[in-house]
């Protein structure tokens, strides 16, 4: 193995690595005095100040999207199949495939932060989303324990450091401290349970950890290191009720930092969590059937499912600030595809990771209308988007595309993901063992309907209750953003009506 | 060929959002009235015996993944239903021709409602079918919420639950039949032989969640609220058509699928037809606006459509499909009258209010119009609610001859809530007289003197609705030549005996 070699392997995250750094650099060196001009000076001169911040900010964001792009590129020039250091790092279709999506996300990500004022310096802000982006790769690129959780604390620390940005808002800070202390005491569930692992199998490996676990007998205390890796990434997918942080980050973050927390971050950790599941502990599988329930960590994860569906749904109802209530649908959601996993196999991973997918594509577009709402009207309750749909007709009508997918109407994204899902788990098990667990989130999903329809009346039936401020000019300002809304809204209304784009890539890419 | 009524109405949906508002109406009316061409144009060349089974049309590998095709068929049953979708659709723009407010979007979300209606009546694929019937859902919120009248959000929500409840179960018993058959073809799927035990729980589990649709009591609340929410169009399609996809999809799918199912619970199926049919009239008799009265009535005769259906013979079951014809023209007729030419113009739709006005007099049209489809509601022999209702009796007569002795009492109530509204509406007694009326109008309305006549549109699409119920009437072989052979192919018959 030659550093060459690796630097090959390598080479999508190396490239991020340095896109980083430049980014960096350029909001160190033309950003901070222009930011520092117009803190110190008062309102008269800051006009230059903020122009010359205005240009570091797109140069800023510019050389991170074209460093992405690169990054594409790269991903694409890989060898179809690579394992280096006892699967450390891990190339396959599949996970070529998903550091594409990652990092599709995180330039979604970027380009909704072009014209969020908050953000004040926004080299570094940039520069934590392109390391949380790595964070994501190395996460997805990896079966091995030690690695994943250098991922998932990478990740995690850029997330924290994303939700505090906006220092001018307590309920940014207040955002930032909640999700860094669950997450961290969270990690520490996670490396516990890593730990414990560790010890019972004596390799770190997937792989080994599955041939270890098929001829050994469970023991109560892999049983519990088992429980603890799971209660990690519950927290990182917002199950219920490992959920407390996420109305809170979902509210109080940045809305490009919410937008990444709700799903990059949950597409990476779904499909670790599956390769966990699926490839690690693969021989203590269990069953979640109605009547042949048997220990493993599927009843387990079946648990969490079936009370995120229930908990997620019904608080949502009752929410009036539309961050909030997409928070708490995201625990219903998380609830919906971890049924993927528990039905297990290539068709349940892949429905799990299709349905992840298309549900962070909706999001990402959700919150991008959020923050044009929040521009416009400077709040993001629900009554701010009343009569949404005179003042932009192109806005109101992409939140209906993603609150639609959301409540899986057809033709969009969400109504075959549920279909694809809620099939691969009712195939998984004899005789519709796992029906019950398909019964209710259907019946959580007709639920949500009640919801996210809320939304829409008041965009579309609602009139808007005194006229705005000056909507041109918001317009103007967000013409970047609303076609990169209008893109994600015609993704998801595209993989509804052709969801072989995306499944049957899925599907070829499983091994 | 019919297969493109379903490309035509999504095109015309989708032109709508970008062309400016004057276009707005022509455009749904040129699109609607090519979906009509389209089904007459497949009613006339398709050959009578082509129609005798659920024939291809269309077959395109769809989802590789799921092994999900894009498959259209067309038979008797599906084309009488595409015909009655076409003519609804047709009137309905007419009658909503003058409507002002978000034209573009009206439009919009009423095309979205009759190309999901089109793709459900010719869909041979379970998910397919069940896309397209979701797919309806959320336009009718949208048009009842926005446009429509008295407590149309609570209407709007209501009927939206209701129907999202129903394809929750529907959305259970196509998964269950779709892993246990292994396929998603309607076709294929009706040669599989499911277990007796699985049928008996699938079965209700779909049917029941169709039925919802269907306005089958004691879950039909939802339709006299929705219908008096929404707006004349609305109505007219939700009564027309809508209702009519949970009778077609319970016959297409839970019928087909699961012949003993069906067999076990028809029984039932015939006890909450019946109830439905007795209840709604009774309760229609005390209704004071107008458009309750023919919400309870749609109740009343979808009652109709399940009573024939669960009898299980050819007879009965070709009945229900007429019957999803007539009473699909027949309500659409009613709602225009009760939603468009009366309370555009006075602004009311209570039948204390109406009664004082003489509106026979100053609506010489529209009295005339409500006088036909009153008869036709009713069941006077020479319309199409006569005969449908009348091979439906003569059908459950072999099944449950207790059934028609208790529908013919219902079918007085009928006619009693029918005549009582003809009467308070048109022919009330004029009270104080021409002068009360008068400053009646001023009061009701201050453009009574510029809306007082019928419009043209509007006549023409009475008179489009009266045409086809009168046909169907006069010379019923023209639907059921077509209808029985494709009844007759169904499994349920075979099995069933």
């Amino acid at each position: 193995m030659s550093y060459l070699e690796l630097l090959k392997l390598a080479s999508p995250e190396a490239i991020v690595v340095i896109t980083a750094l430049v980014v960096l650099t350029i909001g160190l060196t033309t950003g901070r005095e222009a930011a520092g001009a117009t803190v110190s000076t008062a309102r008269p001169t800051g006009n230059a100040g903020s122009r010359s911040s205005t240009r570091s900010a797109a140069l800023c964001a510019f050389v991170a999207v074209l460093g992405l792009a690169v990054a594409i590129g790269a991903v694409l020039m890989l060898p179809r199949n690579a394992t280096l250091f006892g699967g450390m790092l891990v190339i396959t279709p599949l996970t070529s495939l998903f550091k594409i999506i990652c990092i599709v996300l995180a330039f979604f990500t970027i380009l909704l932060t072009t014209s969020e004022k908050s953000l004040r310096h926004r080299g570094e802000y940039l520069a934590i989303v392109l390391l949380a982006t790595i964070g994501l790769m190395l996460l997805v690129g990896s079966e091995e324990l030690l690695m994943i959780f250098i991922g998932l604390e990478l990740l995690g620390l850029s997330l924290y450091v994303m939700a505090a940005f906006d220092k001018t808002d307590l309920r940014s800070a207040e955002a930032g401290l909640k999700y860094f202390l669950f997450g961290s005491t969270s990690s520490a569930f996670t490396l516990f349970g890593i730990s414990l692992i560790y010890g019972m199998s004596g390799t770190t490996g997937l792989a080994a950890i599955s041939a270890k676990l098929a001829t050994a007998s469970v023991q109560p205390l892999l049983a519990v290191g088992i429980v603890m890796t799971l209660v990690g990434f519950a927290f990182k997918i917002a199950a219920a009720p490992f959920h407390l942080w996420a109305p809170d980050a979902y509210q109080g973050a940045p809305v490009p930092s919410a937008a990444f927390i709700a799903s990059g971050s949950k597409v990476a950790s779904f499909v670790v969590l599956g390769k966990i599941v699926l490839i690690g502990f693969a021989p203590v599988h269990g069953s979640a059937a109605w009547h042949g329930m048997v220990a493993g960590w599927s009843p387990v994860l079946a648990a969490l499912a079936a009370f995120s569906i229930l908990l997620g749904n019904l608080v949502a109802l009752a929410q009036s600030n539309l961050r909030r209530l997409l928070a708490y649908s995201a625990v219903a959601h998380a609830g919906y595809t971890l049924l993927g996993l528990v039905a297990g196999g290539r068709d349940g991973f892949s429905a799990a990771l299709f349905y992840t997918t298309t549900y962070a594509i909706t999001l990402v577009g959700a919150f991008g209308v959020v923050g044009f709402v929040r521009h416009e009207t400077g709040g993001d309750d629900l009554s701010n988007f009343s009569g949404l749909c005179s003042r932009s007709p192109l806005m109101a009508g992409c939140m209906a595309i993603f609150m639609l997918s959301l409540a899986g109407i057809p033709p969009l994204a969400g109504f075959f993901g549920k279909f694809y899902l809620f099939r691969a788990a009712l195939q998984a098990s004899p005789s519709h063992g796992l029906l019950w667990l398909v019964a209710l989130a259907l019946f959580g999903s007709f639920i949500s309907l009640y919801y996210y329809l809320m939304v829409l009346k008041f965009i579309f039936v609602d009139k808007q209750a005194e006229a705005g401020a000056d909507h041109r000019s918001v317009m103007t300002d967000y013409v970047l953003q609303t076609s990169a809304i209008s893109l994600l809204a015609a993704a998801v209304l595209l993989l509804g009506v052709m969801p072989d784009i995306l499944a049957a890539q899925i599907l070829a890419a499983m091994p | 060929m019919i297969a493109w009524t379903i490309y035509i109405t999504f095109a015309g949906a989708l032109l709508l959002l970008f062309l400016p508002r004057i276009f707005a109406r022509w455009i749904a009316l040129l699109t609607t009235i090519g979906g009509l061409a389209l089904g007459l144009a497949a009613f006339v060349c398709t050959p009578i015996a082509d129609l005798a089974h659920f024939a291809t049309i269309v077959r395109v590998p769809w989802v590789s993944a799921l092994g999900i095709d894009y498959h259209l068929a067309l038979d008797g049953v599906s084309l009488t239903m595409v015909l009655v979708t076409g003519i609804s659709a047709v009137s309905t723009v007419l009658f909503s021709w003058d409507v002002e407010n978000r034209q573009n979007e009206f439009f919009f979300w009423l095309l979205l409602v009759v190309a999901g209606c089109y793709g459900v009546f010719l869909s041979a694929n379970l998910f397919l079918l069940f896309a397209f019937y979701e797919l309806v859902i959320v336009p009718k919120y949208f048009l009842i919420a926005i446009f429509g009248s008295t407590n149309k959000e609570y209407g709007a929500m209501k009927l939206t639950l209701y129907s999202f409840f129903g394809g929750m179960f529907v959305f259970i018993g196509i998964l269950v039949a779709y892993v246990t058959g292994g396929t998603l073809d309607l076709n294929q799927l009706a040669q599989f032989q499911f277990a007796p035990g699985l049928q008996s729980w699938a079965f209700p589990v779909l049917f029941f969640g169709f039925a919802v649709l269907a306005g089958i009591w004691p879950l039909h609340t939802w339709a006299p609220t929705g219908h008096a929410a929404a707006p004349t169009a609305g109505s007219m399609l939700l009564a027309g058509i809508v209702m009519k996809l949970g009778s077609y999809a319970g016959l297409r799918v839970a019928m087909n699928l699961f012949p003993q199912g069906f067999q076990m619970w028809s029984k039932s199926i015939a006890v909450l037809a019946v109830i439905g049919i007795v209840y709604a009239a009774a309760v229609a008799l005390r209704q004071s606006d107008l458009k309750f009265v023919i919400g309870y009535s749609s109740v009343s005769h979808m009652g109709f459509v399940l009573l024939g259906l669960a009898t299980a013979n050819v007879l009965g079951v070709s009945g229900a499909v007429l019957q999803m014809f007539s009473h699909g023209v027949i309500a659409a007729l009613l709602f225009a009258v009760a939603g468009r030419m009366i309370y555009h113009r006075t602004h009311t739709r209570e039948l204390d209010a109406l009664a004082g006005m003489n509106l026979s007099h100053a609506l010489p049209f529209a009295a005339f119009t409500f006088v036909i489809a009153a008869a036709a509601s009713i069941g006077i022999p020479g319309f199409s609610g006569f005969v449908a209702e009348i091979t439906i009796l003569i059908g459950a007569w072999k099944a449950y001859p207790l059934a028609v002795w208790i529908t013919g009492a219902g079918m007085v109530l009928v006619a009693a809530f029918t005549l009582r509204a003809l009467k308070q509406s048109f022919f009330g007694e004029a009270g104080s007289g021409v002068v009360r009326l008068q400053e009646g109008r001023v009061a009701l309305d201050p453009d009574w003197n510029e809306q007082q006549s019928i419009t043209a549109a509007e006549k023409i699409g009475a008179c489009l609705l009266m045409f086809a119920t009168l046909v169907v009437g006069v010379y019923p072989k023209l639907l059921l030549d077509r209808i029985m052979p494709a009844v007759e192919a169904m499994r349920f018959l075979k099995s069933g005996g």
